[in-house]
């Protein structure tokens, strides 16, 4: 195989024959080429929508109130009701495998402008949060200090705002850190500057939002002790399903709902998000694989059919080399090599080029991120090594697949045959 | 050098078996300059082709320098063509795509012979027979006198003890044919043997022994005394 003497022999038939090569190596160059960018796009569209998904945890659950569809314990159907803070309490102290636990109060929807400082003024999402908040829904600090127990504890009047918030309120560089904001017509000292490094928005975009200390919004905002959204994640072994069922059990007791009533407490979980965007993802995968292969295959076919078209067409071209003293295995090596090598160099450039187009896409994804491009669900389409390794691999072993059939058709012909035919 | 005892060949035609050659003997010694002739379907192209063990025979025993040759692996018999035999046809069978020297080294290069030393013998080969200069032409670029030519280059460059020439001059005019001829004898001196298969009396009536084939049978063997 790596006698130089044959691959001079090879290189020279080929040359000689350049439309024929071209043609033969282009259904593979086209295979390879999809099965890469097909794959490498895939990738980028997954690592971009986990990215936006950004560490939000994924065992994690969210339950809000509805109006009961069931009469039960003496009340009627269609009652008003609310998570109460003690509520929270008993599931910390009463549910296990929940990790963390954590209410959110929330308001400033559609209540016009809602915060003033100076001459400035514009409507945000008011959210009361509890510490534990950013563990569930992960953001970055870009200044100050996230809310912390003091503030709950004291009911403390300070607020971290949202980094929309902060540009919309603040002059450019400005140190918001001590500053006051108007909300509601009552003022707040800024201690901190929050991203989000999700995505994943639960009422209204984390940017565009102003954080106040739980404790303080419920009296501010006269709550009493209601509970809008109860959110908790469950121990690392524990599934958030589960614990969601014996959250909804417990308080449906607490609160007198009928215990088939599907309605009362809504919830949402992360679990089954993921779950399902995992699956979509692994259906993109198999589904480029397919096409991919399939794309593949048909160019390796198409290799052997050109390949048997050419042993047809050399027919006594092999009856002279066999009449002159070929022997059958090299003529076999010769057919086999010819078409190894065409599958493996076509196979080789198609690879080169999807990555080059991968790269290209790239580059322009991350120039436009730069310059300030939202929503981009397209992070680094690449493809990694093993794949790119094992699709060479894959090229090579069906060259010489492709290559046996022909090869065996070119033996089996009888010299005198060969040279028979004109 | 060539001992053939009884050898019978038919071909199967669907149905039909078409029985070529009915019991052939025949003795061939070294150096003989030997033309076998006869009409078409005579069966004298059959027996050629079982002489250059390009093809198969059914009953009798062919010996090829004291080696019988019967029911060969197709690797022995690609080792005697290279070795004991040389090949010379009537449409030339050069390989379009290489160049002269290519066509004539191309023995050599299934005998394992590097490259450079191969294209160094097929040069002075092509130059034995005066087309030193066409040594990078294409089969295409030469006319049929000098394709024919470097087939016989070809032929003995992987110096045979045997050349079969399947009717070398069939597509060639008389001058052709009769250099062509010139050339054979010349091989011949060497001390080759050459077989011809003809169905022209005056290439015939150049060699040394005329074998006269009808129906698959020998009819007679004519030896031509002028030579």
């Amino acid at each position: 195989m790596f006698d130089i003497e044959r691959w001079k022999e090879i290189m020279s038939t080929l040359k000689q024959n350049k439309l024929r090569s071209f043609l033969t190596a282009f259904g593979v160059f086209w295979g390879i080429f999809m099965l890469i960018v097909m794959a490498g796009m895939g990738k980028g569209f997954e690592t971009g929508v986990r990215s936006g998904m950004g560490g939000f945890a994924t065992n994690s659950v969210f339950m809000w109130t509805q109006r009961t569809a069931k009469p039960y314990g003496g009340f009627r159907r269609g009652r008003n009701w609310n998570f109460e803070n003690d509520d929270v309490t008993l599931i910390r102290k009463n549910i296990k495998g929940v990790k963390i636990v954590a209410p959110r109060l929330f308001a400033g929807w559609g209540s016009g402008e809602n915060t003033v400082r100076g001459d400035k003024s514009a409507n945000f999402n008011l959210k009361g949060d509890y510490p534990e908040w950013i563990e569930i829904n992960p953001m970055e600090l870009l200044k100050g200090r996230w809310l912390n127990n003091m503030d709950i504890r004291e009911r403390r009047k300070v607020c971290v705002l949202g980094v929309k918030v902060y540009e919309q309120m603040f002059a450019m560089g400005e140190n918001p850190i001590g500053q006051y904001l108007r909300v509601d017509g009552i003022y707040y000292q800024v201690v901190g500057v929050i991203e989000p490094l999700t995505q994943m928005n639960m009422q209204g975009r984390a940017e565009e939002s102003i954080f106040l200390p739980f404790s303080t919004m419920q009296v501010v905002y006269n709550y009493g002790d209601a509970v809008f959204v109860i959110g908790a994640i469950a121990e690392d072994n524990v599934s958030a399903a589960h614990i969601q069922e014996e959250i909804k059990t417990m308080i449906k007791k607490r609160h007198k709902i009928a215990p088939d009533d599907e309605q009362a407490v809504a919830g949402f979980s992360l679990e089954k998000e993921f779950q399902q965007i995992s699956n979509l993802f692994l259906g993109i995968r198999i589904l480029t694989w397919i096409v991919g292969i399939g794309t593949l295959l048909a160019g390796v076919i198409g290799v052997s059919n050109i390949m048997l078209v050419i042993v047809k067409a050399r027919t006594k071209e092999i009856g002279v080399m066999r009449a002159i003293g070929a022997t059958p295995r090299k003529v076999i090596g010769q057919i086999l090599l010819e078409s190894a090598f065409l599958t493996t160099l076509a196979g080789y450039l198609g690879m080169f080029s999807g990555m080059l187009l991968l790269g290209l896409i790239n580059n322009q994804l991350m120039k436009a991120v730069e310059s300030g491009a939202e929503g981009v669900f397209l992070k680094n389409p690449e493809i990694n090594f093993t794949v790119a390794i094992s699709c060479l691999m894959v090229l090579i072993i069906s060259g010489i697949f492709a290559g046996m059939i022909p090869a065996r058709k070119a033996v089996s012909i009888k010299p005198i045959d060969a040279l028979r035919a004109e | 050098m060539i001992s053939i005892k009884g050898v019978h060949k038919s071909y199967q035609t669907g149905q039909n078996s078409l029985h070529v050659l009915k019991g052939i003997d025949l003795e061939i010694q070294q150096g003989e300059f030997v033309s076998i002739m006869g009409s078409s379907g005579s069966g004298k192209s059959t027996l050629l082709n079982i002489l250059g063990i390009l093809d198969n025979y059914d009953a009798g025993e062919y010996h090829l320098d004291n080696t019988l040759i019967q029911n060969m692996s197709e690797k022995k018999a690609a080792r005697y063509r290279n070795d004991t035999l040389g090949f010379v046809f009537q449409s030339f069978n050069l390989i379009s795509f290489k160049n002269a020297i290519e066509n004539v080294a191309l023995p050599l290069y299934y005998q394992g012979v590097k490259r450079k030393k191969r294209n160094a013998m097929a040069l002075e080969y092509l130059a034995k027979f005066g087309l030193q200069d066409h040594g990078e032409h294409l089969p295409n670029q030469l006319s049929g006198g000098q394709k024919q030519r470097v087939a016989i280059a070809r032929a003995i460059i992987s110096k045979p003890k045997v050349i079969l020439a399947d009717e070398p001059t069939g597509a060639l005019d008389t001058t052709s044919s009769y250099e062509v001829m010139e050339i054979l004898k010349k091989i011949n001196q060497e001390g080759i043997t050459i077989i011809v298969v003809t169905h022209e009396h005056d290439i015939a009536e150049m060699t040394d022994k005329v074998i006269k084939l009808r129906d698959g049978i020998i009819e007679d063997i004519v030896i031509n005394k002028k030579n």
